[in-house]
Formats: C-alpha cells, sequence, structure tokens
C-alpha cells in the first residue's frame, strides 16, 4: 500500500481519519486537562 | 482497599504506578496504532472502515470499566465513609465522559458508512448516550454544593444508582433486536470461538491495554490533585477558625 492509498484508505479516508483525529484530541484534552489540575 | 482510605498510602502507592502506566501507555499506544492501521488486514465486508474498530471499542470497554469502578467507590464512601474512594469518583468523572465521547462520535462515523446512518435509537447507542449523560450528570453534581463532601456524597449515589446502565448496555445486543452487531469477543460463547482472526484480535487487544493504562495514569493524578484540593480546603478552613478564635 502506497502513502495516497494510506491516506484514501479505499475511499473511507474522511471516516477512520476522522475517527482517529477525534479520539486523539479528545485525549490529547484529557492530558491537558489533567495536567493543568495537577499545576493549579 | 481499606488501608488505601488512608491519603498517605495512596499517595505513595500512586506515584509509583503513575510511572508505570505512563511509560506503559507510551509503548502500547504507537505498537497498537502500527498494527490497527497497518498489520492489520481490511474486512471483506466493512473495507477500512474496520480500522476504526481499534479506537471505537477500546474507548466503549473503558467508559464502562470506569464506570463500574466509580460505582465500586460509591458503595465503598457510601457504606464505609472511604475518604480516597469519594475523591476517586471526582476525579475519574470527567475521563469517563471522555473516553464515551470517543465511543459515541467514532461509532456514528463508523455507522454513517457501514449502516448508512449517523445515529439509530437502538438499545445498544441509547444505552451508551444514557451513560454519557450519567458521566455529564456526575460532572455537574460534584460541585453543586457549598460543601464538597456534600457533592462527592451526591456523586456517589447516582455512580451506584447509574450501574443499573451498564448490564443494559453490555446485554442490549441479546435482548433487543439492534443494529449494532452483537459482542464478537466478550461473551461466554465467543471467548473460546471468537468470530474475528487474530490479525484484527490482537491489535485490539493492544489498544484496549493502551486506553487502560493512560486511563489508570490520569485517574491517578486527577485523584492525587483531588486529594491535595482537598488538604488544602481543610488547611484554609482550620488557618479561618483560628483566625477568628
Amino acid at each position: 500500500m502506497d502513502w495516497s492509498e494510506f491516506i484514501a484508505m479505499d475511499g473511507y479516508g474522511l471516516y477512520v481519519w476522522g475517527a482517529y483525529g477525534i479520539t486523539f484530541f479528545i485525549l490529547l484534552l484529557m492530558l491537558v486537562t489533567t495536567w493543568i489540575g495537577s499545576r493549579s | 482497599m481499606f488501608g488505601y482510605a488512608n491519603s498517605l498510602k495512596f499517595e505513595k502507592l500512586s506515584k509509583a504506578l503513575i510511572g508505570i502506566l505512563a511509560v506503559a501507555s507510551a509503548i502500547l499506544f504507537p505498537l497498537g496504532l502500527y498494527y490497527g492501521l497497518l498489520g492489520s488486514p481490511d474486512d471483506y465486508q466493512q473495507s477500512q472502515t474496520v480500522r476504526i474498530m481499534y479506537v471505537h471499542v477500546p474507548a466503549a470497554w473503558t467508559a464502562l470499566f470506569c464506570y463500574m469502578s466509580m460505582a465500586g467507590a460509591g458503595l465503598m464512601h457510601i457504606i464505609w465513609r472511604h475518604t480516597v474512594a469519594g475523591l476517586y469518583i471526582r476525579a475519574a468523572c470527567g475521563l469517563g465522559a471522555g473516553f464515551t465521547a470517543i465511543c459515541l462520535i467514532t461509532g456514528s462515523l463508523w455507522g454513517a458508512k457501514m449502516w448508512g446512518t449517523w445515529w439509530v435509537w437502538d438499545a445498544r447507542l441509547t444505552s451508551v448516550l444514557i451513560l454519557f449523560f450519567l458521566y455529564l450528570g456526575i460532572i455537574a453534581l460534584k460541585d453543586a454544593f457549598d460543601n464538597p463532601e456534600r457533592g462527592t456524597t451526591a456523586c456517589a449515589w447516582l455512580s451506584v444508582i447509574g450501574a443499573v446502565n451498564i448490564p443494559i448496555i453490555k446485554f442490549s445486543v441479546d435482548w433487543w433486536n439492534t443494529l449494532h452487531q452483537p459482542a464478537s469477543l466478550t461473551s461466554p460463547s465467543k471467548m473460546l470461538n471468537p468470530a474475528m482472526t487474530n490479525e484484527f484480535i490482537i491489535p485490539l487487544l493492544i489498544m484496549a491495554a493502551a486506553y487502560m493504562t493512560l486511563f489508570g495514569c490520569l485517574v491517578l493524578i486527577r485523584t492525587r490533585t483531588e486529594i491535595r484540593l482537598r488538604k488544602e480546603m481543610v488547611k484554609n478552613m482550620r488557618s479561618v477558625q483560628h483566625g477568628l478564635v
């Protein structure tokens, strides 16, 4: 599988990368809020 | 468990565990992502959307585990006035809401293509949405009282009562005719004869371990923060009392 195929994900790229993107955004939010809380 | 009602004992244990869990999580996430995105095949029916499973299912498992742990802590707080258990509920609720949100949003993206709909009011989806509302309710309750201890007790009660939703979520796909697929792995009949091959199971379990170690690390840090805030509050109250006397 080359890079463009990997991004395209057989035409489902928006959904797959959208899912991974929102997952890591929320995980990052949890990390940041935990860190801010521990520093306050 | 009862020994850890002593916050000093809890803080000593948690300090050691946080480092171990953080390192484990930092190793497991890249490993799980590699196997999930590159090392596993696509599905003959779902094509590449099957890769959403590796972020959706572990989030669901972690959200359920988080709520069950909060319900257990709630019982300990209500029955034995276990202080750290009460503070654990305050620490975990935000994380549980986050994992439930991940489950709902990624599930919606998966369903949009596989089911042709972003949302359907079937038993599984509705009960997980109720779980999300329970988490939001606990978050709102914890700071809704002037006396934080009353807020913690209210959260403990809501955690215990809301635990009735957990078996509903788990067995909804068996009890009702749902669009959501039945368990492929976690039902007793499927554990020895899973509906997936190892190529799918291994990255799924690695990601599940990554999520759980991350949750463990964050909840311990947050519980330590809650303990520190409670100690500062007590110290301030005593200073005010001494000032008045």
